[in-house]
């Protein structure tokens, strides 16, 4: 632990957080933009890891275990309302359920 | 340059270079695999900032769980790779975006100014005590995050269960073969 700063793995983190972003924003399968919204939540625990470590505060572990079962709830309930929305109209592509009626 | 440094390069460019390529990739299997190389190496980076706990949480919860709850419903509806050419606008606007992002990034790293001479960033852990007056010290046992947990975070521990109940009464509704939307119509 010499040369390997807290600032390198806030770096990291932005990068993470910003590749989920692009994915979210630049794709159109539904799945994938759940997958992305995982990598920057990813993001997310890599900061708060890092402080917690560099501050010697258990808090932000913590709370990187609430966000896990955030996430997990998330994608399950997400996955489910996918599936919901397939079975309805046979796509997962976001172009095609644009529309709120029907 | 030592191992530390060495394994902390490694492994972000593995979790980065996994979630560029989950991004870019066409096909949802290979996006799910590639997702998966990711969150180990995010795993593997806690391990490296002694947070052991939730490196096994990471695997167990995300690659574990939650990536083969993505496979199992990729497979279920039989997605394909995505069809079509990409869009003469969107590839101009993904090219614009990603120069943005390299500048800001640029940026960004000159203005944090990494401080590399000065090693005294990290504390050493204290594994005798949990608690230091008003506040939970880090630690690397799972003992003290147990702790914390069950003394000062225990109401957002219920709330957290409560909410995994939710989730899943939520889950089976919704997945129920008859809505009641379809019993409608």
């Amino acid at each position: 632990m010499e040369s390997i700063t807290p600032q390198h793995y806030l770096i990291l983190a932005f990068l993470l957080f910003s590749v989920g972003f692009f994915g979210v924003v630049l794709r159109r399968n539904l799945l994938l933009v759940l997958m992305s919204l995982e990598l920057m939540l990813n993001g997310i625990n890599v900061a708060l890891v890092s402080f917690s470590r560099a501050s010697g505060n258990l808090d932000g572990s913590l709370f990187v275990f609430f966000i896990m079962t955030v996430a997990a709830t998330e994608v399950a309930v997400g996955l489910a309302l996918l599936v919901a929305l397939y079975k309805k109209r046979k796509s997962v592509f976001s172009e095609d359920i644009s529309l709120l009626k029907n | 340059m030592n191992t530390v440094d060495l394994l902390f390069y490694f492994f972000s460019t593995l979790a980065l270079g996994g979630g560029i390529l989950m991004v870019l990739s066409r096909h949802p299997v290979s996006a799910a695999l590639f997702m998966i190389v990711s969150l180990v190496s995010v795993a593997a980076l806690f391990v490296l900032l002694e947070a052991f706990f939730l490196a096994i949480l990471q695997v167990l919860v995300y690659a574990g769980a939650v990536m083969v709850l993505f496979l199992f419903i990729i497979m279920l509806l039989d997605v394909g790779p995505e069809g079509g050419k990409v869009s003469r606008i969107k590839m101009i606007s993904g090219l614009a975006g990603c120069l943005s992002f390299g500048i800001l990034s640029v940026l960004l790293i000159q203005f944090v100014q990494i401080d590399v001479s000065h090693s005294a960033n990290w504390p050493t852990l204290q594994t005798d005590k949990a608690v230091s007056g008003n506040f939970l010290l880090f630690s690397n046992s799972v003992k003290n995050f147990g702790f914390g947990l069950f003394t000062k975070y225990m109401l957002p521990l219920q709330v957290a269960g409560f909410l995994l109940l939710a989730a899943m009464i939520g889950v089976i509704v919704l997945s129920k073969k008859s809505l009641s939307v379809d019993k409608e119509n």
